[in-house]
């Protein structure tokens, strides 16, 4: 188990090096400067020089490198150019916003596709399945900025219960903020539910093929107890690999909900910053994000092992 | 049934009766499509910070009106020195930062020296270039010498990046501006809004709002169920292809006017075959700025035939210098020495005027044998590759600030323009200050672009507000980059 542990530890750490030095070389590349970007088209090139050196955009290349990845093992993650605070401000009112969402949007597509999962697998090829995974394909189909205009249109518009969109922040309220995360959420969980439930089905249809839920089966165990204890449990591993991809994707890939929704989260902020070349928020942000999906997937990783005795005893 | 009716009739009444017993609305929230980057105006080009600020939380000594006049603000009134040098501004007394600290001439004094110093990155330095000192006379007078006369100075006083700021906060006004006007910032959700609420002690006649809440929608997608939920009860700039879906909706008023933004083709003009007068006029007739406004601003835009607002008040109507003519241009191709035509390339920025409009030109020129690529590029592309390095041939691209068609006299401006003509009548420009001689030359600037065929003028981006019905005082154009609060208030 140490043996496992140590080495998921050493890939992540290699994963984070290699992250951060890909992240800075392609940023590095990218044309365009953030300082005639504050400044304009009526600004003279001497001021955008000078607006340069007070940034500090004209220091050698490897030195900036070593500087920013310094800053990064101390938890200094530099300041933003165009907002001139620092980055860490940035992101944690960002996360503010993002986690939460992330959060429910995953609760409620894991609330929604297990058990819809559960049921078609058990019901296979009959009238029930059918319908569900039916429906599953629907979810998948569908664009979610159109379902999001379309719960907009009913629930903010025609019904009036929830805002058409913003984050009025938690300063407001447990309540306000959550309301105003409500729909989006719905909308981010959708689809992903439609996908996480034909993935916990077919998993499950291909365990339950197994010969040892014949053997249990066959010893006298109930229908619904095989397919909880024995079957749900063998057909995990798949349905967490998906979820850890999905969080990863529902904290920061979700940049059109936040669009649709105006929401201020950490999508629409590296969006932002790649198009105004506030090339620190946009550096440390993602290597925030690759830090997160590596922790994301050290703890799948480690809940393979929770799930499968196996991946325990294995040396 | 009938019982029903009566029930229903009544419930009806009660609501009626019930939303007019409350007095007039004193708060709003107003949609914005972009966040600004931070919140002084002094301290960056970008204009969303004006459109939150301007007029509202910041004040400068002068201040451009709704239809771009010049108007006086903090500075009650002023002379000038008969040789044009000397401007003396007598102040407002009586007046506090919102911090609670007085106003008077240092502030003045303070600002502008700020703005003007060696190491100041205002956005807007060149409005300050002429000035040689400033002193403060008495508390409430400032005098302002020139090093030569300047026509535009006033105006120039006017402007965003013009603003007075305290010693005491000029530092910190990028997080919590403090300025003298009618609305005082309160907070700041990055990402989400910005609020602004009345100020106590106000100097002049005091805001009808209590409340203004500016909220950032990037998606103009979003814009159309933003007013019908009422979240957002104003648009002031809505996006002219969602208008069809409000402008029939007695609850809302779409207004239509005019900003200072001229939308050209700009052309790289020393590059072959541009560097050619033919080939450059030849681009002239062969735009039909009708299918050009139709398809890249729903039918709104004004069209244009040189760089000036057809609102502003020296504006002289050029349209007619180059009509749509395919056979004309096809001639002056062949008198240029390119009867078979040429191959280019068209840059296009982000904006859907450019995306949207770059399609039409591109077919339009290929009607006269001009086959260009459309490249699409980013902001941060665009004006490192065109406007820095100007590694380009054609781009489209609205000129946002007011009164600049100086930009085609500037050295080593991208349009590569370089004519000591057009020089000479914008450097006597700058020295005149007489209304009639002034419109004089700015009528024969106008007419040198137009003969140049510098660029191809399209049309003047229309302003298109969408708002709630029962709102009044929101600015119908946009001279300058503002959304101004003050004379805004809810109708009963």
């Amino acid at each position: 188990m140490t043996a496992y542990l140590l080495k998921r530890l050493a890939i992540a750490v290699a994963t984070l090096v290699l992250a951060s030095m890909v992240v800075f070389a392609v940023l590095e590349i990218l044309p365009g400067d953030p300082a005639r970007l504050m400044l304009g088209m009526n600004a003279s090139a001497d001021q955008v020089e000078l607006l340069r050196n007070q940034l500090g955009l004209n220091a050698p290349l490897p030195w900036r490198y070593l500087h920013w990845t310094g800053g990064l093992l101390s938890l200094d993650f530099g300041r933003s150019y165009t907002y001139s605070v620092p980055v860490i401000d940035l992101v944690r009112e960002r996360l503010a916003v993002s986690l939460p969402l992330a959060l429910i949007a995953l609760a409620l597509s894991t609330v929604i596709a297990i058990p819809v999962g559960l049921y078609s697998a058990s019901r296979r090829g009959r009238a029930g399945d059918t319908v569900a995974m039916g429906a599953a394909q629907l979810g998948v189909a569908v664009p979610n900025f159109w379902f999001a205009l379309m719960l907009i249109y009913v629930f903010a518009v025609w019904l009036r219960l929830v805002p058409a969109g913003g984050f009025p922040g938690w300063s407001a309220g447990v309540w306000p903020a959550l309301k105003s995360l409500l729909l989006p959420a719905v909308a981010l969980a959708l689809p992903q539910a439609a996908i996480l439930a034909r993935v916990t089905r077919s998993a499950l249809i291909e365990v339950l093929n197994e010969d040892y839920i014949r053997t249990a089966r066959a010893k006298g165990l109930p229908y619904r107890a095989v397919l909880w204890r024995h079957a749900l449990r063998n057909a995990m591993i798949p349905v967490l690999t998906i979820l850890g991809l999905q969080f990863a994707f529902l904290l920061a890939g979700t940049i059109i909900i936040e669009n649709v929704f105006y929401l201020p989260g950490l999508g629409r902020l590296v969006f932002q910053a790649i198009t105004q070349r506030d090339l620190i928020v946009v550096e440390s942000v993602v290597m925030l994000l690759v830090a997160a999906v590596i922790a994301v997937n050290l703890l799948v990783d480690l809940s393979y092992a929770v799930v499968d005795p196996r991946l325990r005893s294995r040396q | 049934m009938r019982l029903w009716k009566t029930i229903l009739a009544a419930a009806m009444l009660s609501l009626a009766t019930g939303t007019s017993a409350f007095a007039a609305r004193t708060d709003l929230v107003i949609g914005i499509p972009l966040e600004p980057p931070h919140l002084d105006p002094t301290a960056g080009a970008a204009a969303a910070i004006d459109e939150v600020l301007y007029a509202n939380v910041f004040e400068g000594l002068t201040r451009i009106g709704p239809n771009g006049e010049v108007l006086p603000d903090l500075a009650e009134s002023w002379t000038i020195s008969d040789d044009g040098k000397v401007y003396t501004f007598k102040l407002h007394t009586s007046v506090k930062f919102h911090d609670g600290t007085d106003f008077d001439a240092s502030d003045v004094k303070f600002s502008l020296d700020r703005a003007r110093a060696d190491n100041s990155v205002n956005a807007q330095k060149g409005l300050f270039a002429a000035i040689e000192t400033v002193d403060v006379v008495d508390p409430a007078t400032v005098k302002v010498t020139l090093k030569n006369p300047q026509g535009s100075f006033l105006y120039n006083m006017g402007w965003g990046d013009a603003v007075i700021v305290a010693p005491e906060s000029a530092d910190t006004n990028k997080e919590k501006p403090i300025g003298t006007g009618p609305f005082k910032f309160q907070s700041w959700a990055k990402g989400s809004s910005i609020t602004l609420v009345k100020s106590d002690n106000y100097w002049g006649t005091p805001a009808s709002l209590d409340k203004a809440e500016f909220r950032i929608v990037p998606d103009a997608a979003a814009y159309v169920p933003a007013l019908l939920s009422g979240d957002i009860q104003a648009f002031p700039f809505f996006d002219a292809d969602s208008v069809a879906q409000v402008k029939d909706d007695p609850r809302f008023k779409v207004v239509i006017g005019a900003t200072e933004g001229e939308t050209i083709l700009s052309i790289n003009n020393k590059k072959p075959p541009f560097d050619k007068l033919q080939v450059r006029q030849a681009i002239s007739y062969a735009l039909d700025r009708k299918a050009i406004i139709d398809g890249a601003s729903a039918g709104l835009g004004v069209p244009i035939g040189s760089h000036m607002s057809p609102a502003n008040k020296d504006y002289l109507d050029l349209t007619g210098r180059y009509p749509h003519d395919v056979a004309k241009a096809k001639e002056l191709l062949k008198e240029a020495g390119l009867e078979n035509g040429f191959k280019a390339t068209l840059k296009l920025p982000p904006p859907s005027y450019a995306r949207l409009g770059g399609e039409i030109i591109a077919s339009e020129l290929r009607d006269v044998g001009i086959d260009l690529e459309i490249i699409p590029v980013e902001w941060a592309q665009w004006l490192d590759q065109v406007f820095t390095k100007k590694d380009y041939d054609l781009t489209i691209v609205s000129h946002t600030e007011p009164n600049d068609i100086d930009i085609y006299s500037r050295k080593d401006y991208y349009f590569n323009y370089d004519n000591p003509a057009f020089d000479k009548v914008i450097a006597d420009l700058n020295l005149t200050s007489d209304e009639a001689k002034r419109k004089e030359l700015l009528g024969q600037a106008q007419k040198i672009l137009a003969d140049d065929a510098v660029v191809g003028f399209l049309f003047e981006l229309p302003k298109v507000g969408v708002w709630d019905a029962k709102l009044q005082g929101l600015w119908e154009n946009a001279p300058i980059q503002a959304n101004d609060l003050t004379k805004v208030k809810w109708s009963e």
